[in-house]
């Protein structure tokens, strides 16, 4: 398994694409940090004295994940897609015909990439945003400051594999995205805080594993908060990971290549 | 994983045993039986569509059967640990990611199989792509890329060789090294099968032939038999005759 881990990522080092989402899924998460660290520093003395009651810096340091994650989301969308729209996949298959050896290869040789990549960006994330938001922001050490990174990094995990199982499923790169991009980027525009919407959509894997970070809002809170708590949220996360990726086996499996 | 390399080449013959392989609308492969012996060229002949990729893709496990089996030395291909050291295959040379280096290509190919990063080298050698090794393949004309596949197959070093239309789009030169190539792996002791629509090439390349329409085995003989019982005087002829009714016109649809 180590032999076909490390296949898999010759494959994704050797193409610019895939190493282009590499560097953007860490650019955009900790570069956007910094930037809204500064506006919601700049913007600080502007808000009313209700809201800086209950200003939570965790939010605006983990808010930039929710746009750097569309380059991770893309990079999983990449490294299963690009085999079948290229025909690769036959040559793969043919090199490792038991499929289930080539699921898990991926899987975890992206999993653990995937690992690798929230290590860089969740502290480097942590520190841009503290530079950005200067008095009002926290420590690494504050009260529910671990446990939100520790989260984090589990967050960009999971959606890394809930991409991946997706992609094994629709194979296309577009049918991939069209149902990846959209509901990624409107869960991180608010989807998820529409009333009549958010009885559901709170349930979808992003808006659910998302709370561990605190951009969920207060649990009391009837616009933003969650019937469930953080940990149950990313519970529930890991079982749509969980379908994504037992669907893409099975799709794998029984499909002729 | 992968056993120790074994000494000389182990080629096993091909089985198709009854082979059927039916899509919802369509029988790409019928009844299909032959064999495959090492040590010489079989030519897989067939007009478009008659189900020589079907074929192929099934002997090397992409495809499922819908009955029958194909057995490579008396074993299905996906029970191969290290297939790539057992069978090498070139199926599509455009299968191939556009964006990456051939000698990164094999790489990882050869790492799955536990092949050594010496082959890699040794095989783009082999096949002429040393210069060009570090060039995007999407760069590439046919005839490397058909170079590039010939390499991946080769990378194991295997018994067994199966070339899905090999010479296409090649120029004449790049046809000769092909058939010198195929020559000179079945007088190594290879398995060698080829498939072609082209009796003109297999006729220069092949030792046995096997020929099938729409799915069937149509004939299973040597170039010399297909002449002398049938009484054409070229094979050309002999060839067209024999396809003719099974030839699956491309308005009519059908699988390859």
């Amino acid at each position: 398994m180590t032999a076909l881990m490390t296949a898999e990522w010759i494959k994704i080092r050797s193409l610019r694409s895939t190493i282009w989402m590499l560097v953007l899924t860490v650019a955009l998460s900790v570069g956007l940090a910094y930037l809204f660290g500064s506006s919601f520093r700049a913007g600080f003395d502007g808000m009313t004295a209700q809201a800086r009651a209950s200003f939570d810096p965790l939010f605006a340091t983990f808010y930039s994940l929710t746009l750097g994650q569309l380059a991770l989301v893309v990079l999983a969308a990449f490294v299963v897609t690009g085999e079948y729209s290229t025909g690769t996949i036959s040559t793969s298959l043919v090199a490792v015909p038991r499929r289930g050896r080539f699921f898990g290869g991926k899987v975890l040789a992206g999993g653990l990439l995937a690992v690798a990549v929230a290590l860089v960006t969740v502290p480097a994330t942590f520190a841009a945003a503290q530079a950005g938001l200067g008095p009002h922001g926290t420590t690494f050490t504050s009260a529910g400051a671990p446990e939100a990174a520790l989260g984090a990094c589990l967050y960009l995990t999971l959606i890394y594999l809930f991409a991946t199982g997706v992609a094994m499923v629709l194979r296309g790169p577009i049918p991939t995205l069209a149902l990846l991009l959209p509901l990624l980027f409107l869960g991180s525009q608010g989807l998820g805080n529409v009333p009549r919407v958010k009885a559901v959509a709170q349930y979808l894997p992003d808006q659910a594993g998302m709370v561990v970070m605190h951009l969920a809002g207060p649990a009391g809170d009837p616009r933003f908060g969650r019937p469930y708590g953080p940990w149950l949220g990313l519970g529930i996360m890991a079982l749509w990971t969980g379908a994504a990726l037992l669907a893409g086996y099975v799709a794998l499996r029984h499909r002729d290549a | 994983m992968c056993p120790a390399r074994r000494c000389g080449i182990v080629a096993g013959v091909i089985e198709v045993n009854e082979l059927t392989k039916r899509y919802r609308d369509a029988v790409a492969v019928d009844e299909l039986s032959f064999t495959v012996e090492p040590g010489m060229v079989t030519g897989f002949l067939g007009p478009n569509g008659a189900g020589k990729t079907t074929t192929m893709r099934v002997l090397l496990g992409l495809v499922a059967p819908t009955a029958g089996e194909v057995l490579i030395g008396g074993r299905s291909y996906s029970s191969f640990p290290c297939p790539l050291r057992e069978v090498g295959a070139l199926l599509d040379a455009n299968a191939v990611h556009p964006g990456r280096s051939a000698v990164e290509h094999l790489r990882w190919l050869a790492r799955t199989n536990g092949i050594g990063p010496g082959r890699v080298v040794d095989t783009l050698d082999r096949v002429g792509l040393t210069e060009a090794a570090r060039i995007r393949v999407g760069r590439y004309s046919l005839g490397m890329r058909q170079r590039l596949g010939i390499a991946a197959a080769l990378l194991g070093d295997p018994g067994v060789l199966i070339f899905d239309e090999p010479v296409n789009g090649l120029d004449p030169q790049g046809v000769r090294w092909i058939r010198e190539l195929m020559r000179s792996l079945a007088a190594e002791g290879r398995t060698v099968l080829i498939s072609s629509h082209l009796m003109s090439e297999m006729e220069l390349t092949a030792d046995r032939l096997v020929i099938i329409g729409r799915g069937r085995l149509l004939m299973d003989t040597t170039i010399g038999e297909l002449i002398t019982t049938e009484g054409f005087t070229t094979l050309e002829e002999a060839y067209l005759s024999l396809t003719e009714e099974w030839t699956v016109h491309r308005a009519g649809g059908g699988h390859r």
